[in-house]
Order: C-alpha cells, then structure tokens, then sequence
C-alpha cells in the first residue's frame, strides 16, 4: 500500500449511530435528577458493586503492578494496530474464519443484515456486545425483517421493555425487581401469572422463555472482549451462559469487534483476565469466559465471520491526549464510582456509552461538535474517582479538560466578534501574569465593600458573571488584599522592596 | 477503496505522531509459590463461594464418588474419550440408554443433549486462586455443547492440574483450542445485583477433586 496516503483522509472520519447526547447533558440530567425511583435503584447498584469491587481487588497483593502492565499492553496496542489488525486478521483467517471490516454503523449494521440473510434464517440469537449497542444493530435488523432476540439477562429485560440499556454492564441497573416482574407479566408470551419478583424466579423465567430459542438458532451475533492478534483468537467474557449457547450451539457466528479491541499475545490475556472481572462485577472470575480460534472441526459453529469496526475509532486514535480512551475494556468500574452516575444515571449520556468514559469516548469518536455530545465533558465535577477505580489508568479528568479546551476552541472558531468571556479571560490573563498589576487592582478592593452594602453580601453581579450569583452570594471583599496586609506586617529590611517576601517572582510571565 | 484499506489508512494517518511503543511491565505475580495442599484448600474454598458442590479424594475414589452423584440422573452424557476407570462405579446396562458417549465423530443433536439430566468430564487446568476450571475440548472433556446443555456438570480436576494463579493456567495451555474458563455455576447479578446461581448454564456444578 502507498505510503503516502494518497487519497486517504487528512481529517478523521467521525463515528455515526448511538454514540449522541440528543439533548445537552444538563438539560437530559435535570428531567433524569426529578425519577426519585431510579436515584434510589442506581445509589443501591452502585454502592453495592463498589463494595464488591473494593473487596476482590484488595485480595491481591499485585493489583497496582496489573494495572501498569494493563495500561502499557494497552498503549503498545494502539501505537502498533495497524501492524496487529494486519496480523490478526492473518490468524483468524488462517483458522477457517472470515474477516469482513467496516467504516462505520451503517456499513457494519449492512453486512451483519446480508450475512444473515445468506443462511436464509430470520432470527438471530445475541450475546450482550456494545457494539452492536453503539451501531444500533437490533433496530436495523428489525427494519430488514430480522428478529434479533437479546439473551443477556438485563438485555432482554431492556429489549422487552422498548427501552434503553443505562449501564453498560447491568443495562437494567435503573429498573428494581418489582418493575422487572411488571414487565414479564406484560411483554413475555406464557408468563405464570403469579411470577413474584424474587430474582430467582425472575432468572428462571428467562431460562424457560430463552431455552427453546437458544436450542434451535442457527446464527448468533455477538461482542468480542479480546482479540488475540498472534493467534487469530477471539474472547467472550460472560456470567449466565447464554453466550455459551450462543457461541457453541448454532452454525453460524457473527462476531462484531471495535478495532481497538486487540491484544498482541496470549500472554497479556492474563493480565487482562485479572483485571477485567474484579472490575467489572466484583468477582475473582466471571463464571464462564470462552475463547475460539477460527472454525473447530465437529465444535461449534462452523461458519465464522467477524465484523472489525471503526465508527471513529481511528478518530478518537488521532486526537493524542484522548487516545487513551480507547484503551477501555468496557468494564464500568467508572460508572459505579461516579457522584454524577449515580445521581443522573446512564440516560442522561445519550450514547451508548454513559458515565465518565462515555463523557470522554462519545465526543471524541463523534467529534465534538456533533449534536450535543460537547456538553459531556462537562459531566464531571474532576473529583478523580474514576482515574482510580480503572484498570487500565485512563486518565479520564485529564482528557475532560482537554476536551473542554476543544470545546472552547471550536466555537471560538466560529465567532468573529469576542466575547464577554474572552474578553474576562483576557483582562484576568493580563492582571494575574504580574504581580504588580494585581497589586494595582487589588487596591479597588474597598469599591467592592461599597458594592456590597451594610449586609456585607454581592447578590447580583453583572454581564455573564450573573451565572455566578444565581445560586449564591459573594461575601464582600477583605478592607485590604493579603499583599498589603503581609507587606503592613512584615514591614523589615528584606520585605520593604515589594508587597511580596524576596522569593515573589510575580512580575515573570 | 475496500474499507479494509481505508481503515488501515486512517488508523495509519492517526498515528502520524508515531506514538512509542512502551516497554511492558510485568511486575505482577507469576507464581503463587503454594503447594499442593494449599492449593487444594484454596481452590475448594473458592469452588464453595461460587455455591459448587465441592469434593476432595484419593484418585481410587473417584468412580464411587462419580456413580454417588448420578444416582439421580436418569441419563448422562460423556465424552468418548473419558477415562473409562472413572465410570467403573456406575451400574452400566447398555440396553438402558442411560448413558450416551458423545464424539466430533458421532456427535449427539441438541435436541438429544437437552433430554439428558447429567454429564460427567474431566478438566485440562484448574485456578486456585479464582476457583476456575478451563476445558480445552481435548478427550477427556469433549465438545463444548456436551458440558452446557445438560444441567448438571460433574467435573473431575485432577490435584497436579490445579495451578495457583491465572499465569500459571494459562502457561499450561494451548490457546488456540476452543476453551471455556468455568467459575462455579451459570450465575447473574442483574437483577438489582443480586447473585442468583442457575440461569443458561448447567445450574448444578460438581467439582471432584482427585489427590
């Protein structure tokens, strides 16, 4: 291939289907913020997963030592993917499987539609994949005339409700069992009608309405977790057993995989097998993990394709301070330790992908201008919990910042005129890069004093600074600024120069 | 332009800073340094938090244990190529068709493998640490479906394939065969996360634990 991209795009190529907020995230978190019922069903989710998490993590002594090596296999997987996209796909084709790799949702939700159509089936058993989530591959299908039947235990719960997945680990995490039982009753075909809402019962009403289908499917969709590229293997990481139904008992499987999803070698998946279950649920190992190389002869399907995905991938791998977000291993460790989660919940987003790695993973695949995914990397008061919580260190406040400065920077692209804003930033940038002109303005303190009035308090300020005053008051400024009272009060030979000790190198830009 | 190019390409043009390649540090644990007693006792340990059902004996013991628990089943399933010693406590009447040997060769339907209550099989590996039996599909264990469908899983895991921690399973196998990594019984938490043992997988877990 050329290297000198002719004809290869010198812009990144965005990312398309459900990766928007439609609404701005304040605006989405207000209405959210009024559903007492779900603040109650995520602060009990959350705090319980927390708990969970905390414990199995702190069962190993080499926790810390994981996740360094998690984020340097991670960040070797992005700097060298075009050489392992190229290897891998060597491997899976290798052992009988055949790779098929689309732009974006549009072109991946097609090929999905036409392999299916090859077998002549119009049913589809699933394996719960953001993907698939992210492209909107179920509605699509569905418009194709191809039932797509979700078989993850939450999925299903969404699916049947017509509603939207909040977590991308526990997708009904913001329904409790009384509203699952509701749902049953109503949207499942032969429900017993004195189903209680005991989750046992609950589970068993899914095994019997999902047994049938799982027996006698011949395609299944799924997700991958990893993907090995010097083997060609792929990994579904799961807790019920459907994926096990879906990945061993039909012809067909028709795998769909982000691009960023590769590992260079067998041996990272032990680290990655460490890192992934503790985060994610909060157990030592998810119940069952399966892993395939291709086609087997006389096990499982034997026609095997898989879709590689890039809806903005390459994208969000172009901007280099918010590529590390592609590092995400989707676990949802962030979510379950974020005040705002827990409090708007994942709707709120839009995207498929909630919570801080959402805030930072939708506008970057998208761009930040689309819709209005430029408000979500406002959804964060940068507290940090969730750098902490991560198993592969993203640095997600760092690239919240960032992405608030791409924010800013693209609409002042537009705008010809500047400002109050701009204008503030300028006045503040010129007053606080020299410690004289502070000293200087410093010495209209008393004006404000006289703003404030006898009770001491600024109720309204002017211009856009009003935001401020909307929801407080400013006490009234101090009679004399800390320079000048530390200047009165250590009035003494080496002092006398300036307002600041010796080491004020205030009047350095 | 076939997409594969143009992915390749933007993924290229993207990294036109030429990111380093980070050396990879691997200061975590590569051995768990227990022996095989330690080992044992973890492993049950785990195996009992997951709410399998968990037994320790003397390698003479298996066939016993494995025809104590299948007392109840009124069919069976194993793998053709299962050590035959182990079902030497099981009362065999070829006439019955209570049990059915299953092969890539003569393999049983689904169907066939939904009517049948248990199934018997050995492991390749096991993780003390984590409570993880890995199945590799070689004889001892058989294809995939056989040890999914029916609802009952008796697994025999012999005391010299438990390693301590996942580096050390996974350095016992070949990745390339198709695995699947069991941690106790089918299981989900999505119901305001609360666990509930049993949903697709076989909803009973019997380890045998061979010294």
């Amino acid at each position: 291939m050329s290297q000198t991209f002719l004809g290869m795009p010198l812009l990144p190529v965005f990312g398309t289907g459900n990766l928007h907020a439609s609404e701005s995230f304040p605006k989405a978190a207000h209405r959210e913020l009024g559903n007492a019922q779900l603040r109650a069903n995520l602060g009990h989710a959350t705090h319980t997963i927390r708990d969970k998490r905390l414990q199995v993590v702190s069962e190993l002594p080499d926790w810390e030592q994981l996740r360094d090596a998690g984020s340097a296999i991670k960040e070797s997987v992005m700097a060298r993917l075009p050489e392992l996209l190229e290897q891998f796909e060597k491997n899976f084709t290798a052992r009988g499987g055949v790779i098929h790799w689309a732009r974006d949702a549009d072109e991946a939700n097609e090929i999905v539609a036409g392999l299916i159509r090859e077998t002549g089936e119009t049913e589809a058993v699933k394996v719960k994949s953001m993907a698939t989530q992210e492209i909107g591959l179920n509605e699509y299908l569905e418009e194709q005339g191809i039932t797509a039947l979700e078989t993850d235990l939450a999925e299903l719960i969404v699916q049947l409700d017509h509603d939207k997945p909040s977590h991308i680990l526990v997708p009904a995490i913001h329904k409790n069992r009384s509203q699952v039982r509701d749902i049953f009753l109503r949207e499942m075909p032969g429900a017993d009608p004195a189903l209680t809402d005991d989750p046992a019962k609950l589970a068993a009403a899914a095994r019997t309405h999902l047994r049938r289908k799982f027996l006698t499917a011949k395609v299944a969709v799924s997700g991958a977790n990893f993907a090995l590229a010097d083997s060609g293997t792929l990994a579904v990481v799961e807790s019920e057993g459907n994926g096990r139904m879906c990945l061993t008992l039909p012809e067909s499987l028709i795998t769909v995989m982000g691009i960023e999803k590769l590992l260079p070698t067998w041996q990272d998946l032990e680290v990655f097998m460490q890192l992934l279950p503790r985060s994610s649920t909060g157990e030592r190992m998810n119940p069952y993990t399966s892993l395939w190389t291709g086609v087997t002869e006389g096990d499982g399907p034997q026609n095997m394709h898989l879709v590689l995905l890039d809806n903005g991938r390459s994208a969000a791998l172009a901007d280099e301070m918010g590529r590390s977000a592609l590092h995400c291993i989707r676990c949802s460790a962030c979510m379950n330790v974020c005040p705002v989660y827990e409090r708007t919940g994942g709707h709120a987003y839009g995207s498929t992908y909630p919570g801080p790695i959402g805030a930072i993973l939708s506008p970057l695949m998208t761009g930040i201008q689309a819709e209005e995914n430029n408000s979500l990397p406002y959804a964060s008061s940068l507290c940090g919990a969730c750098y902490d919580a991560c198993p592969v260190k993203i640095n997600i406040p760092d690239i919240l910042v960032h992405l608030r400065g791409v924010d800013v920077d693209s609409k002042r692209g537009k705008k010809k005129i500047p400002t109050q804003m701009d204008a503030g930033m300028k006045a503040a940038s010129w007053a606080l890069s020299s410690g004289k002109r502070l000293g200087l303005l410093e010495k209209g303190l008393p004006l404000g004093r006289l703003a404030a009035g006898p009770d001491k308090k600024i109720t309204k300020l002017p211009g856009i600074a009003a935001g401020w005053t909307q929801s407080r008051d400013i006490p009234a400024p101090p009679p004399q600024s800390f320079r000048t009272w530390w200047a009165k009060e250590h009035r003494g030979p080496d002092a006398d120069g300036g307002p600041m000790p010796s080491h004020n190198k205030g009047d350095q830009p | 332009m076939s997409a594969r190019d143009e992915i390749l390409g933007r993924v290229r043009a993207a990294l036109k800073d030429s990111p380093q390649v980070p050396q990879v540090p691997r200061g975590y644990r590569a051995t768990s340094g227990l022996d095989e007693k330690a080992l044992i006792e973890l492993l049950v340990d785990r195996l009992v938090d997951y709410k399998a059902q968990v037994a320790v004996v003397d390698a003479a013991e298996v066939p016993t244990r494995i025809a104590a628990l299948l007392v109840g089943a009124q069919s069976y399933v194993v793998p053709a190529g299962l050590d035959s010693g182990w079902l030497a406590g099981v009362e065999y009447e070829p006439a019955d068709g209570r049990r059915h040997l299953d092969s890539a060769a003569t393999p049983l339907t689904v169907a066939e493998l939904d009517g049948i209550d248990a199934v018997v099989t050995g492991s390749a590996v096991a993780v003390a640490e984590t409570g993880t039996i890995i199945l590799d599909g070689s004889p001892s264990q058989g294809r995939r479906a056989i040890s999914l469908v029916p609802d009952h899983h008796i697994c025999v895991v012999k005391a010299t394939d438990i390693a301590g921690i996942l580096p050390e399973a996974l350095r016992r196998i070949d990745g390339t065969r198709p695995l699947t990594m069991i941690s106790g019984p089918s299981a989900t938490s999505d119901i305001e996360l609360e666990r509930v043992e049993g949903v697709h997988g076989p909803r009973k877990l019997d380890v045998i634990i061979a010294r």
